[in-house]
């Protein structure tokens, strides 16, 4: 299991916005090991914003994203105290959902 | 002929210039999503988690300010401690602790002393992270009045600028002049109050190259290395003095780690 992830999300003006920032490998599948094995590809493939319970962001990720990586964005609405899910599945099939509130 | 040289030597000028402003540039937009901060969570947890064979938490190590006491401690180390008559730098005293207080053999406490930027990762590379962080913004104040302090100062200073090694190098070889690179990296002159501040309050970092937190035990481990020195041993009185001499002379600057670096 990975790490829980950090989760901000600040309301400016009339939009909210995340910045959130995961642990995971990345692993692109064209590096090889000591003993000059392909290490296989193991990367994020979705990732999914709800508010409320309602989806405000769904993105496909591929090999090219950063290990590790930080994602930032911005939508309209949001109150403070509301409700931020994060949650990415991997091309494992392994999932992780995190949770943070409007600030 | 003297005019084509001199357009040549102004070109070559510009393109350093313009290289460093684009990795200032680039290690400014990463800040914001820094990784070193899931170091620090997950350093936190295992400060507070309780521990080795005898289950102690760290809650009860004494990073000079008292047991447990983490905020600020960072910006006055390395410190003299009294109980084990010993200067110590951070990842020392965290040894120190995990061998004293928690009841772990001291091979079983360095064991990994640095990750491998995937599965093989390092509880002290955490540790360090969560405790740095929480001296971010902190004057750094380390103190040389106790007389072993004084000592490990000389011998830290007397470190850096000595030569030997295959390659007759000294820390000072690329680091006691400015404008000094390798490959395109600027090298800071830790000579200087300015250089060793800007470089001693940006380490512990994350390396976005290696995707782990590495420590300032890491910085010179690796320096060592790469000047072909013999291996400097983790915890050693010789790192903890070369930590010495450039946290001395980092005095008066903020901390501001961890930081993020290419």
């Amino acid at each position: 299991m990975a790490d829980p992830m950090k989760i901000r999300a600040t309301l400016v003006g009339d939009s909210t916005e995340v910045k959130v920032l995961m642990q995971h490998e990345m692993e692109t599948g064209q590096r090889k090991d000591a003993q000059g094995k392909t290490i296989p590809a193991w990367f994020i493939q979705t990732v999914t914003a709800t508010w409320n319970g309602k989806t405000v962001l769904t993105a496909q990720w591929g090999t090219s994203v950063a290990k590790n990586p930080f994602l930032a964005f911005k939508f309209k609405g949001g109150a403070k105290g509301d409700r931020i899910q994060i949650t990415w599945v991997d091309n494992h099939g392994d999932k992780r959902s995190d949770e943070a509130t409007i600030a | 002929m003297g005019a084509a040289l001199t357009a040549v030597a102004a070109s070559v000028a510009f393109a350093q210039g313009s290289t460093a402003d684009a990795i200032a540039k680039y290690r400014e937009a990463l800040q914001d999503g820094n990784p070193a901060e899931l170091w620090e969570a997950r350093g936190e947890e295992l400060w507070k988690t309780p521990r080795g064979p005898k289950k102690v938490a760290f809650t009860a190590c004494d990073l000079g300010l008292g047991a447990g006491v983490v905020k600020g401690a960072y910006a006055q180390m390395p410190r003299y401690f009294a109980d084990a008559d010993r200067v110590m730098d951070l990842e020392s005293r965290l040894v120190w602790c995990m061998v004293e207080q928690q009841g772990y053999t001291q091979e079983q406490a360095t064991k990994v002393p640095f990750g491998d930027g995937s599965a093989k990762r390092s509880d002290l590379e955490a540790l360090a992270a969560y405790v740095v962080g929480q001296s971010r913004g902190v004057p750094m104040r380390v103190s040389l009045d106790h007389p072993k302090m004084k000592t490990m100062y000389a011998l830290g200073e007397k470190m850096f600028f000595y030569r030997g090694g295959t390659h007759d190098f000294a820390c000072s070889t690329c680091h006691g002049e400015d404008a000094k690179r390798i490959r395109l990296q600027d090298l800071p002159n830790l000579t200087t109050r300015e250089g060793a501040q800007k470089a001693y309050t940006t380490w512990p970092a994350y390396r976005v190259s290696q995707g782990e937190l590495r420590t300032m035990e890491w910085r010179l481990n690796d320096c060592f290395r790469q000047q072909r020195f013999p291996e400097l041993k983790y915890d050693s009185d010789a790192a903890v003095a070369l930590t010495t001499f450039l946290a001395y002379n980092a005095n008066g600057a903020p901390y501001a780690g961890p930081a993020i670096k290419r």
